[in-house]
Parts: C-alpha cells; structure tokens; sequence
C-alpha cells in the first residue's frame, strides 16, 4: 500500500503516561495502525519493573522511507500524546519546541511524593496553561472521567488515540484502527472501543 | 495462531525485536527452547512458548540460566537447533557451564541470546555479556536493527553448526523491547529426530562422548573455530560502511548505538563528512574489513553500550594493523567523549559529533528550552517507583518493618531480586539493607547468621519471592540449615514470576507452554530441610506481624512463605474483593495523631490526601480493593464493603 504523506519525515510521537496506565498498549494501537498503512514504524518502549508507578513514555517514529532510532532525539517530538497532565510537562522539557501539538488526558495521578505529602500537585488550569505556553496547539481531555461513565478506565486511552485521528495530523483511520484492536482484545469489546475512539474524535472538534 | 507464526513469508509486520528474534529461530527451525525470566529478554521464550504445540518445539522456563544453557545443550548434542535466552546477568550465572561448553563444542546448532539492559532500566546492574563471548572464546553477533535480529538468528544456527560450537547473539533492550518493520523468511519443514551418538571414537566431535577435554587438544580447536569465524566475517552481510570515500571522521558502532549514530548523523547534516561502519560481526573482529575501513581517515568514533569493548579490540587490532594505517586518533569512551556509564541515545553521539567536527547544534531556541525547565520544576513532581495499589509486597514490608521495630534489636532485612527490590525506597518502608545477584539475600543473611561469636546480635532476615527461591534461594537455604545460621526467611510468594510477567516456575502446576506439570512446594521443601516454616496471608497484617515476631526470637532457620497473589496477574486484575471507602467524619486528618498513616507512612498509590479537607479519599481508577488500608487505619475511618 501506497502511505499517505506526512507533514514530517519521520515524524515524531511521544506517547507518555504513568506505568499502569497502558501506554505500551496504546503504542502498539497506533504503530499498529500505521504499519498497516504502509509506513515504516520504530516504537522504542520502557517497561518492566523500573516502571511501576513511575513515568513511561513510548517514542514512536513514522517514516515512509525508513527504520529510525527507537529514541527521539530532544526537541524533536512532533505530537505528544500524554495520558496524565504533569507527565505532558515532563516530556517537553526533554522533547519539546514551539512546534509541538499536544493531546493532553486532564485525570491525575498522584506520585507517592504527593500522597504522602512531600510534594504538591499543581492545579490543573495551571498545568493547562503551561502546557499551551510550550506548545503549537494543545487539547485537554477528560478522557479518563469519560471512560468511567463508559464502565472502565482503560477506555480512556482509546479515547485519546480517536482524539489523535481527530485532529487529523497523522493518517490514522477508523478501519485501521477496527482491525488493529480486533486482534488485540475479545470480540464483544470492540464495539466499545470504538465508541470510545468515535468519543475521542469527537472531543477534539472545534 | 500467535502473529508470528500466522503470517507468511515475505509479509512485512510490525514486530518487537524479541519477536524478531523468536522468529528467527522458528525459521532456522529450532526444536528447543530454554531461558530463565529476565526484562528485557522474556518476550522471546513467551513467543516461544506460544507456538510450542504448533510448530513442534519443545519450550521451558529453566529453574535458572545455568540449567537453561544445560538443557539447550542436550538438544544440541542430540543433533537438534536450540535456543538458550537470558537477561545479562543470567550469562554470569551461566558462564561456568558455557566455559565447558565452549571448550567441548557442540552438534546441532545452538545459539545464546543475551539482552543486555544498558542504562538499568530494568534491572539492578548494567553489566554486560559481550565480554564473556571474548573471555570464554565464542563468536559474538550483534543485530543492528529489527530485521538483522531475525535475520541474524537464522544466519547464527547455521554458522554453529559450521564452526560446531555455541554462537552468542547479544540484544539489548532498545532493540528486545523496540519494535520495528521486520520482512518475514519461510518456516520450514523439518521433522527432526534427537540422538546422542557418544561411543565412537573419543576425540570425534560428532560421535564421541562431549568434553572439554585433554584441554589443551580442545582449546587448540575451539582457537581453530574462532579463526574459521574471522574468515566468515570478513564477508558477513552484516557488516556495512554508509558515507563518503574519505571522511573526516570514521563511526564505528554496534547494535541500537548504530541506530543513534545515524539519526545523529542525520540530524548535523553531515553524511558528506562522517562515516559510518556498522558491525554485526562484534567479535572476533574481522582484520581485513577493519583495515580497509581504518584505512580511510585518521579520526575514529567508536560508539557503543556499556563497556569500551568495541572500543579496546578496535585499538588493539589498530596497534596490530599499524605498519599498514599508520596511526589513529580515537574518540570514545576512554577520551570521555562517549560517558562510560548508562545507555546512549541520539542526544549523546550528537553532543560527541559537535565536539570532534566543532559544529553548533541549537534544534530548539534557548528561550524555549529555558521556560520549558522553570515549568518543569513546578509542573512535574518526581515520580518515585512504587509497589501498585493492591501489591501484597506493601503489606509484607509493612509487617516486616514494623515486627523488626516492636522487636527492637536493630534488625534488618536482606534483600533480593524481583518487584520487592523496590522495598529498598519509601513504597517499601525503605526495609531492605543489601541488595545484590538472584538468591544473595538468603546467602548474605546466612553470613550474618553466624556472626554471633563476634558479639552480633541482630535479627538478620532475608526475602525472596516464589520464583528466585528456585532459582538461586535453595542452595543458600541448604547452607543456612546446615551450618545452623540464625535467619529468618520471607518467601514472598505471589504465585508467578510476577516481575517479568507472570511466568510459572517450579512451583506452580504448570509450565511455560501450558502444560500440566508437578508443583514443588516450597513449605514441604523448607520442612524436609529442617527448618521450621509458617505461612500467612499478607493482607492479615495482625497474624504476619505475631508470627514474624515469634519466628525473629527462634535460633536457627525459619522460614515465613507470605502468600497472596500478585495484584497485576491475569486471574486477580479484573476482580476488585472489597469496594473501599472514607467516612470522611470518622477521618480526622491532621487532628487524629496517626500522622496520616494511611498516606504518609502507607503510601498505597490507591488513596489520596484531600490537604482542602483534611481528609484521607480512595481513588476508585486505582484502588484494586485489597482492604488492606483498613487495618492500617487507627480510627477505623476507611470501610471495605465485600463486593458481591
């Protein structure tokens, strides 16, 4: 298959989160659904114990040429996908630049710093603003709050990667994402998910 | 069907390198597979395991490294492919078998897989196995992409079985657990028969018995080997130079580093000033390629993870080589333009790159990145690893650290390898006081339990979980109760290999693929040793703190198996016991002088200190409904409702 074009060649996202929240998952999902559309995908991936309850990030590169490292060099990430808010600040420190897009999940997660009380959790409207402050363009989600009327928080991320096909700035597709999560989860959860990637689509409309 | 085996040849998937790897194998087509659980390596044997029953292998989780390499050896000497996997430091566990293995040779085609965990992300070193295929005089391979993975382990097979000897092909986690696009080979159709030949004559290599002896006659064949080695990689296809006639500069790199060396190359834009000679072929090092390569400019990079082992044998053949390319100027590690510790990445063979060539390299305007580092500071507070809402390890430390406190003779705990390493931070009460290899912790306290002549007189307790009491516990635990130590061992059993992801050991009924198998139970064990043993539910915080309590006054070796299955394995994840709540009247908060145990001291991920209402809260995305905070509660404030 012929892959569309892309803004940037390779084109560089950043999918961070706490460990737990299934950021490999959701990798996997979206690398998944672009492979399929012919482009070379590298997905460089943290995980084993160094990653309980503490920061994980997926680097992903899209190219239609060829592989690229498994770690985006800094300051070149292109769209973050960030599935817990201060985790959004983590990342662009390292990865950021004017020219970044960010997809921002609003739902904390308290470091055991903050739940015993050595350190405090910024206020979400402050983080928001931040975030805008370094960033291109920036959408805040209340993926997690959505999937939990929806019956599990895990539906969140699914949400954020429909939110990513949203915004239009990858060629991420809804068949693609169809076969990709059939093959990952039971038959009679994939009508869910797609709820949840119509929801997240829908979320980032303006 | 598992996605590696459903595909066909010439298809084009996504695969992890662990997968690539496994792939690899099947089409070089193994018949035996055998590894011990270690991130970032346990992905291969998984995938393995997977495909057992359909393409006719036979897949094991080995008690330890050691007996893995044994039993892919046997395959081996039967005339059959087998594949050995472990993480780094399994070779050092397995390295006294390699050693003979090495010197005896081997039949059917046997490769190692070693991945390497540069930079510790998973793992309590960053030592590495390349040095132990120059020590013990094996090939070394080391893919430097997804498809080389693949494509390497089928080229390894069958230059073991040229060479007859064992081939190592060494990963790291970059690649093990990076995914790439991986062009897959044809499966083939091989009905293997095992058979050892071992009555013909004694210094046959394909009939005779397998030693690594008379040595020196051995040694001299296994030097032979290795000098085949050298021919075959002068032509490997996995060696490859990318740049110019005569650059300015010559990279010489391995591995992932190969990757970063070319997005770094990239992103200078100076591919008409740099070269880049990748090998595949680490060791022993081809002369003649390498001479042609030095022979094309006078400065050398050699980028590479952890130790300067590229780095020395390219210096040493470059010393050897010299008559012939004169002398080089070389930028690595030992100059300190490469750091000698952690794992590298793009960033750094740029910073190397702009310091040899005096290039400037500003990607991101310094007004950007200066805000971007004031906000992080207030935006982003650190997130220290902890155990997961639920785990049973919080509890037992919990326990743990308050018996060693009400028994209040300085006692301390040694530790161990898996998830409850983590207990050495403040998830764990910071209660482990060493922590070293696979089995240490009961070896170390068997050391300390013998110390009492000299005036020593604290408890000394050690942990291990369910999986390392196999691995490497028992021998320990042998000379505990033997020489009489005075120990005190927590087996902290949550029913799996729970760390790398659920793998079943010796003590579980099961095995890797599936099958029924005996369980050895870990009490009757210790019991049939002669030690004294107890068992308890961490989550009955009362009882595991009075037994502990009894077991620390009692000479000699006791044994408490703390059982309760991990929080994250497939059977405990979906299902929530208890539905936990705060009264929030009953929570007194700063007024009630528990210094908010709940959050302060217990720290479980689950519960979350509300500073505007003084209150103790339960986060409901996180709170697995263990229960356990309600008997950490003084003022009985947080309710656990059964849940029907």
């Amino acid at each position: 298959m012929q892959p569309t074009k892309l803004s940037k060649d390779p084109y560089n996202v950043i999918i961070t989160g706490v460990g737990g929240q299934g950021n490999v998952m959701a990798s996997r999902v979206v690398g998944g659904m672009l492979s399929s559309k012919g482009f070379n995908v590298t997905i460089g991936e943290t995980f084993g114990a160094s990653q309980r309850g503490g920061s994980v990030m997926s680097h992903l590169r899209i190219s239609a040429s060829s592989s690229w490292s498994p770690q985006i060099p800094k300051g070149t990430c292109h769209l973050l996908i960030s599935l817990e808010p201060t985790e959004a600040i983590r990342v662009l420190k390292d990865y950021g630049n004017p020219g970044v897009t960010v997809i921002c999940n609003t739902r904390p997660i308290h470091s055991i710093g903050v739940i015993c009380g050595d350190q405090a959790y910024p206020e979400l409207e402050d983080i928001k603003s931040w975030v805008t402050a370094l960033s291109e363009s920036a959408w805040f989600i209340d993926a997690t709050d959505r999937a939990l009327e929806m019956g599990n928080p895990i539906y969140g991320n699914i949400m954020m990667i429909g939110a990513a096909a949203g915004i239009g700035l990858m060629p991420l597709d809804r068949q693609d994402f169809k076969s990709v999560i059939s093959a990952m989860v039971a038959p009679d959860k994939v009508a869910l998910n797609l709820s949840a990637y119509d929801l997240g689509r829908e979320l980032v409309k303006r | 069907m598992s996605h590696i085996i459903a595909a066909k040849a010439g298809e084009r998937l996504l695969l992890m390198g662990n997968e690539a790897i496994a792939r690899g194998a099947l089409e070089a087509g193994i018949s035996v597979a055998a590894g011990y659980p270690g991130t970032p390596s346990s992905d291969i044997i998984e995938r393995l395991a997977g495909v057992a029953k359909e393409r006719h292998l036979y897949v094991e989780w080995s008690t330890n490294e050691k007996v893995a390499m044994e039993v892919a050896a046997a395959a081996s000497f039967a005339g059959l492919r087998s594949l050995c996997v472990m993480k780094q430091n399994g070779v050092n566990v397995a390295s006294d078998f390699l050693l003979h293995l090495a010197g005896s040779g081997t039949r059917g085609g046997m490769v190692l897989v070693p991945c390497d965990d540069p930079g510790a992300l998973s793992s309590a070193n960053e030592g590495e196995s390349r040095h132990f295929a120059r020590m013990l005089e094996i090939p070394l391979l080391e893919p430097g992409d997804f498809q080389e993975a693949k494509d390497m382990i089928k080229w390894a097979f069958e230059f073991s079985e040229e060479i007859r000897n064992v081939v190592m092909v060494r990963s790291v986690t970059r690649l093990s657990h990076a995914s790439g696009s991986v062009v897959l080979g044809r499966l083939p159709r091989t009905e293997r028969n095992a058979f050892f030949k071992c009555d013909g004559p004694a210094l046959d290599p394909m009939e005779g018995p397998v030693f690594s002896m008379p040595v020196t006659l051995k040694h001299s064949q296994q030097q032979k080997k290795l000098q085949q080695a050298v021919a075959k990689f002068e032509a490997s296809p996995f060696n490859t130079y990318a740049g110019p006639e005569n650059p300015e500069l010559l990279i010489i790199s391995s591995s992932a580093c190969h990757l970063y060396s070319k997005e770094a190359i990239h992103m200078l834009g100076i591919a008409d000033r740099v070269g880049l000679l990748k090998m595949g072929t680490t060791w022993p090092l081809p002369p003649q390629l390498m001479q042609n390569y030095l022979g094309l400019t006078d400065n050398i990079l050699i980028v590479e993870e952890v130790i300067p082992f590229l780095e020395e044998n390219v210096k040493i053949l470059v010393a050897e080589l010299a008559p012939q390319i004169g002398i080089k100027k070389f930028f690595g590690k030992k100059d300190g333009t490469i750091p000698m510790v952690g794992e590298m990445n793009p960033d750094l063979v740029i910073a190397a790159l702009s310091k040899i060539l005096h290039i400037e390299n500003d990607a991101v305007p310094e007004i950007y990145t200066s805000r971007a580092r004031e906000l992080f500071s207030a935006g982003a507070p650190p997130r220290e690893m902890t155990f997961c809402a639920g785990c049973p390890h919080r509890a037992s430390f919990w326990s743990i650290h308050n018996a060693l406190r009400m028994d209040n003779r300085k006692g301390f705990v040694c530790g161990d390898i898996g998830c409850y390493s983590l207990a050495m931070l403040p998830t764990g009460f910071s209660t482990l006081k060493t922590l070293h290899s696979m089995g240490s912790g009961t070896g170390i306290a068997s050391g300390f339990g013998k110390l009492g002549p000299f005036g020593f007189d604290q408890p000394a307790v050690a942990v291990c979980g369910d999986s390392t009491f196999f691995h490497a516990v028992l021998p320990a635990l042998v000379n505990a109760v033997h020489h009489r130590s005075d120990i005190t061992l927590v087996v902290l059993d949550n029913s799996g290999t729970a760390m790398t992801g659920f793998q079943p050991h010796p003590g579980l009924p099961v095995d890797a693929a599936g099958n029924e198998v005996p369980a050895i139970d870990v009490v009757s064990v210790g019991r049939s040793m002669g030690a004294v043993v107890r068992v308890c539910d961490p989550f009955d915080l009362q009882n595991t703190q009075k037994t502990l309590l009894e077991l620390l006054e009692q000479k000699g070796v006791n044994i408490l198996v703390l059982k309760q299955i991990c929080a994250l394995s497939p059977e405990k994840k979906a299902w929530k016991p208890f539905e936990m709540s705060v009264d929030a009247p009953t929570c007194i908060g700063e007024k009630c002088g528990c210094n908010q145990l709940c959050t302060r001291v217990f720290k479980c991920p689950g519960l979350i200190w509300d500073k505007q209402a003084n209150v103790s809260r339960i986060d409901e995305v996180i709170c697995t409904g263990c229960g356990v905070c309600a008997s950490v509660c003084p003022s009985a404030a947080i309710g656990k409702k059964e849940v029907a």
